[in-house]
């Protein structure tokens, strides 16, 4: 049985149990009510108000204690609810956690079998063995393609996934059942089962909240796991210090899994030297369309200038990147060609120019939100004293504003480190350390794509040294941005 | 007494005004620059792409009998009928190399062209037909001008030969240029007059639709957590902290986490739209949270007093009050953070989404590619057809996510509410 | 603040101590570290209007809150001390809270009504609670409260229009009509008329009249005159402490403390 099919099976369960739920929940109250009637007699009613319901009845004569002692907790809707729930939540629970561990488990059983079944066996012919076994299971390899050891394997690795596919939904079906009988048994009057729900409900908002963490730790945890592999590869020194970077050619003799030289110096430089072309381009364009537009503009071109803007943030970086590629980088290197310049087709310059363009938004949106937000008290002071517009902006607005335009450029040059497709496309891939803006240069990223894109086996120090790469990237931006809310956090102290 | 005198001196307020002028100069330039940039890079896009959208297609006569056909139409040897009809249109040409060249007029894909055409028309065996096939992309160049006649035989794509056979082709009328309906309806394929964005039109909606699942839920749960139910603690603080630097994470950051996690860790298929759509909701959940937790402290606590008098629960007061109310402002904020991921490439390129896949996925546990991931592969493409290829799949991207942000700015202007 | 400082100054009142329908003991209410409220005993007794007066930030609107613990839901806020509805300790570990806001209903400063129909404005308490089986039952609550709340009349040919589109007092009456729809045991006010203008005013405060009849009130107003007109029992908050209680025409007659005598004159407040 498929395991979607199982999980719509035990949808339905859930569904069937809601409706038991309210019909144990009715039929409970329903005994409590003629026990009631028995004892006591029925509440008058107040004169001139005909009784129409139950509910009517109790409207003027509250029982004189402590009415909630007989009245139903919860809605009956909560008690079917809850039976649901118990029902479905508890195999689901234990699905999820078997389809995140079944690799492991199955892995490890395959392993041990195929052991017996050859003797013993490298790490690494142990892995073949696995794969290729996985592979005929699959039927992606005919299956007469192996060795008749391997079959066996096959064999054995069939019998074990059929097996969890019984055991499976057995384990999974008993957990509902207990889960019903569990939460049967609970259904009465004074069961409060809407506080039940909305336990469960907040612990699964909690689970939510809590993913954002889990992303960052897996974030932070398999880049150092796989960076700390690098190292026992390539030594630390090397690759913060190092002034070559060509993890492509081995230069050293003698070494395993295929070496190279990992210096991320030059991958620095050049991610650097585009950044401050982007920056170059971006800076003045995009804080003067700032001022201009909240300080000059009418609101006719503010409103036909603005969304043009917002469309700029809104391209793919895809899309600069080929731009990039196919008209800017050719026109630089005939210009440069016409002002007697040789400039590489894959130049620093044409990169960081296009990237500049994707950033100007940016600068734009955060440094027109800072500067609106300084107080208009503050420009008629200035034009009470007789002081032009750009007199104002420059020496009132500007430097009023100055921390949050500094906040904006460093997140600015966050995003263009961390920016990968327009430098993939547009910049190279040699690492040259140089400081030349007309000759090519690579990036962090461009070496992070060019490491992981194509097959290569998880193990060898080009694929590791992409995760060193990562977690540099991760901790400069990381660093960034830290810093660009400390010195936004500040400025706003400042105001208030 | 000294009588006060305004202190003006009309050269220095000449300057001042020059320099006003200069200022307000350099913020038109900007705005100019900006806007110029765009309609440049629009613009230079929109243009290329044009040849995209039609195809060369070049008429070719057959003659069949029903008795030399097999029962089942596309079996036959359609290439060798396909080799014949061509080379009876050209009787001159006799030797081998100028057979092959001849035959690279046409597209590989014609004889599957002409196959289908028959099948679906089976009254075509038996009477003289005309049938356009699509011709290849160097034929096509030619015909749209992009390959210059007047260059030395060595620098052309064509060679002199073939430039004769096509002027004869045109001369008798049998050249047209019509709709290239395969941009849409075709996967991907090594040649540019076979391929389509179909395949990774299919995969992006897939990714997308993975994204949504994820994303969307946990990122409502998590938002209307940390606004409207946690107390404020540490541990809230630590979960603020990390959605605000998950925001700011590089993309190709995520890839590796996807990489790593998903695909080494996990064991999950490489290059399918569950993985890439996992990576694309990891990296939109702060987007929404964030968007949401804003549209959730929109609604004014008045609600949420008014519900709680009543008598509902705490539950109760979000789910029938004020989630109602912070709809509109948490699916904007969700499609903007789609259309950002819809547009987002390299995390996908790390978790092996720009492999060349001709067959269209349907599953999304099938290997699939996503739109700009497939203008990433052909810009990579060498053959020049697939310049303006890459361009019309831009512009087809450009227009969905168009679509996707006008959406949302209706979704807000609908529902604004001040209150 | 000891307890040999506190001095409430008590007129003694004739009605026997069951009549008492919620008893204030020693609450004190902090809001972080501040305290708001110092060792407030009050009884609220059945069928009256109890008026709870003062200058702003006296804690009247604090003393209202914990009434039916709606300041639960404010972060940092602390409730010591004991508060009895008919001998049932509100802030009872075990009391579910939404039950007990479902007993004591709350009219609150500002007309609150749901964005969304008239009808469901009402019909939502009865309906989260379960209270009818069927529409013709939530028919009868929502007209019957409606008409409770004198707004029958005016809306019975509109109520599908969304309830934010009648008028400030009708508006508060609608949030009057919710509130007892789900049948309440007493009516917690806060300021309900401070957003209205004199007429509409008059219309709620003759409602509160005819309420009295079937609930308990509790209001807090910052109109002397209006405590007044519509009260039994007043009570004088001052910095957090009760100044005074007793019957509102001692109250405003005879104040026993020179703070009363000089809020109800005028001179502070």
């Amino acid at each position: 049985m498929s395991l979607s099919l199982y999980i719509m099976t035990l949808f339905g369960l859930a569904v069937f149990s809601y409706f038991l739920g309210l019909k144990r929940i009715r039929s409970v109250v329903a005994q409590q009510v003629t026990a009631q009637q028995r004892l006591v007699p029925t509440v008058p009613t107040e004169t001139g108000q005909a009784p129409i319901s139950p509910t009517d009845t109790t409207e003027t004569g509250h029982a004189p204690i402590s009415p909630t002692d007989t009245k139903q907790h919860s809605v009956d809707h909560f008690h079917g609810l809850f039976l649901a729930l118990y029902v479905f939540l508890p195999p689901m629970l234990l699905i999820i956690i078997w389809q995140a561990c079944a690799p492991f488990v199955t892995n490890y059983l395959l392993e041990t079998q195929l052991v017996t079944i050859f003797g013993t066996l490298s790490q690494g012919a142990l892995n073949i063995q696995i794969a290729q076994v996985k592979a005929v299971y699959n039927g992606s390899l005919a299956a007469h393609m192996v060795s008749e050891q391997t079959t066996l394997g096959v064999a054995y690795y069939a019998r074990i996934q059929q097996t969890f596919s019984i055991i499976l939904p057995v384990i999974a079906t008993s957990f509902a059942v207990v889960g019903f009988m569990f939460a049967y048994r609970r259904i009465a009057l004074r069961f409060p089962a809407r506080r039940h729900i909305e336990k469960i409900a907040i612990w699964f908002m909690i689970a939510a909240s809590v993913i954002a963490i889990l992303a960052t730790l897996g974030i932070i945890l398999s880049l150092i796991f796989e960076t700390l592999r690098f190292f026992g590869k390539v030594p630390i020194s090397e690759f913060l210090f190092g002034l070559h970077w060509s993890p492509q050619i081995a230069i050293r003799e003698g070494q395993a899994g295929g070496a190279g030289a990992f210096g991320a110096i030059p991958l620095l430089v050049g991610t650097f030297m585009i950044t401050l072309i982007a920056m170059f381009v971006a800076v003045p364009i995009g804080l003067m369309s700032a001022i201009y537009l909240s300080e000059y503009a009418t609101q006719n071109i503010r409103d036909f200038v603005k969304p043009a803007i917002e469309i700029l943030a809104g391209i793919p970086t895809v899309v600069y990147g080929f731009f990039a590629a196919l008209w800017v980088a050719p026109f630089m290197r005939d210009m440069g060609a016409a002002l007697g310049l040789t400039l590489s087709s894959e130049s620093a310059l044409a990169a960081g120019m296009v990237m500049g363009i994707m950033i100007i938004p940016i600068i734009s949106s955060l440094s027109d939100d800072v500067i609106n937000a300084v107080p208009q008290s503050l420009r008629d002071g200035a034009a009470a004293l007789g002081a032009t517009k750009s007199e104002t902006v420059k020496q009132v607005i500007l430097p009023a504003a100055l921390p949050g335009i500094m906040s904006a450029i460093l997140l600015a040059i966050s995003r263009a480190i961390g920016e990968t497709m327009i430098v993939v496309m547009a910049a190279g891939v040699a690492a040259n350390l140089t400081a030349n803006p007309f000759e090519a240069v690579t990036t962090v990223t461009v070496q992070i794509v060019v490491l992981l894109t194509g097959d290569q086996e998880f193990d060898s120090a080009k694929t590791l040294a992409a995760f060193a790469l990562g977690l540099l990237l991760f901790f400069m931006t990381l660093a960034l941005n830290i810093l660009a809310l400390r010195i936004v956090r500040k400025y706003s102290e400042n105001y208030e | 007494m000294e009588k006060p005198t305004p202190y003006i001196r009309a050269d220095l307020l000449r300057r001042r005004y020059r320099a006003e002028k200069r200022f307000r100069l350099y913020g038109v330039v900007a705005i100019f620059l900006a806007s110029a940039i765009l309609i440049t890079l629009l613009g230079a896009i929109a243009f290329s792409s044009i040849p995209a959208f039609t195809h060369t297609y070049i008429g070719l006569d057959f003659d069949l009998q029903a008795g030399d056909m097999t029962e089942n139409i596309e079996d036959n040897n359609w290439h060798a009928i396909l080799r014949k009809a061509l080379y009876q249109q050209f009787p001159e040409v006799k030797t081998r190399r100028d057979k092959r060249m001849l035959g690279k007029l046409l597209s590989i894909g014609a004889a599957d062209r002409l196959a289908h055409k028959f099948a679906a028309n089976p009254s075509f065996v038996g009477q003289k037909v005309q049938v356009y096939l699509p011709a290849s992309d160097d034929f096509d160049l030619f015909i749209k001008g992009a390959i210059d006649r007047t260059l030395p035989e060595s620098d052309r794509l064509l060679s002199d030969k073939q430039i004769a056979w096509i002027d004869k082709l045109r001369a008798q009328a049998r050249v047209k240029r019509q709709f290239a309906s395969h941009v849409f309806l075709a996967g991907d394929s090594r040649e540019p007059e076979l391929a389509g964005i179909k395949g990774a039109l299919i995969g992006s909606l897939l990714t997308m639709f993975v994204t949504l699942l994820f994303s969307l839920p946990i990122g409502i749960m998590a938002a209307i957590y940390l606004q409207e139910i946690a107390p404020k603690n540490r541990f809230t603080d630590l979960i603020e902290v990390n959605i605000n630097n998950l925001a700011a994470v590089p993309s190709i950051v995520f890839g590796l986490l996807g990489l790593a996690v998903f695909i080494n860790f996990f064991q999950l298929p490489r290059s399918t739209p569950l993985v890439g759509g996992l990576v694309l909701a990891l990296m939109t959940l702060p987007v929404i949270i964030i968007a949401a937790r804003a549209a959730l402290a929109s609604v004014p606590p008045s609600i949420r007093e008014a519900a709680l008098g009543v008598g509902a629960s705490r539950l109760q007061v979000i789910l029938h009050h004020i989630l109602p109310l912070a709809l509109p402002g948490i699916l904007t904020g969700t499609i903007i953070g789609i259309a950002r991921a819809a547009g987002e490439t390299a995390p996908l390129l790390m978790v092996g989404m720009l492999a060349f896949i001709v067959d269209k996925p349907a599953n999304i546990t099938d290997k699939a590619t996503v739109l700009p991931a497939q203008i990433y592969i052909w810009a990579n493409n060498p053959e020049r057809a697939f310049e303006s290829l890459t361009s019309a799949a831009i512009i087809i991207l450009l227009v969905f996510l168009l679509f996707m942000n006008a959406t949302a700015i209706g979704l807000r202007k609908r529902y604004q509410k001040r209150w | 603040m000891t307890e040999t400082d506190k001095t409430v100054k008590t007129h003694k009142t004739p009605e026997a101590e069951d009549r008492v329908k919620i008893k204030a003991r020693r609450v004190n209410v902090f809001y972080g570290a501040a305290q708001a409220l110092f060792d407030i005993d009050l009884d609220m007794r059945l069928n009256q209007v109890t008026a709870l007066i003062g200058p702003s930030g006296c804690g009247k609107s604090t003393f209202l809150r914990c009434l039916n613990r709606m300041n639960d839901v404010i972060d940092g806020c602390r409730v010591e001390g004991d508060i009895y509805m008919d001998n049932q300790n509100v802030y009872d570990e075990t009391l579910d809270v939404v039950e007990l806001r479902a007993r004591i209903g709350m009219v609150f400063q500002k007309p609150n009504p749901f964005p969304k129909s008239i009808y469901d404005n009402v019909a939502y308490g009865p309906r989260i609670h379960g209270m009818t089986q069927n529409k013709e039952q939530l028919d009868h609550i929502v007209k019957k409260s409606l008409r409770r709340a004198g707004l029958w009349d005016e809306v019975k040919d509109r109520l599908s229009d969304t309830g934010s589109g009648l008028s400030g007092g009708q508006q508060q009456r609608l949030c009057i009509a919710r509130a007892i729809a789900v049948n309440p045991e007493v009516l917690l006010m806060d300021e309900p008329c401070s957003a209205l203008d004199p007429v509409a005013t008059a219309v709620i405060e003759n409602l509160i009249h005819e309420l009295r009849q079937r609930y308990t009130i509790v209001i807090v107003t910052h109109s002397m005159h209006q405590a007044a007109r519509v009260s039994q029992k007043t009570a004088y908050f001052h910095l957090g402490e009760l100044i005074e209680y007793g019957d509102t025409s001692d109250i405003f007659t005879r104040p026993q403390h020179e703070q009363t005598e000089a809020y109800i004159s005028g001179k502070i407040g």
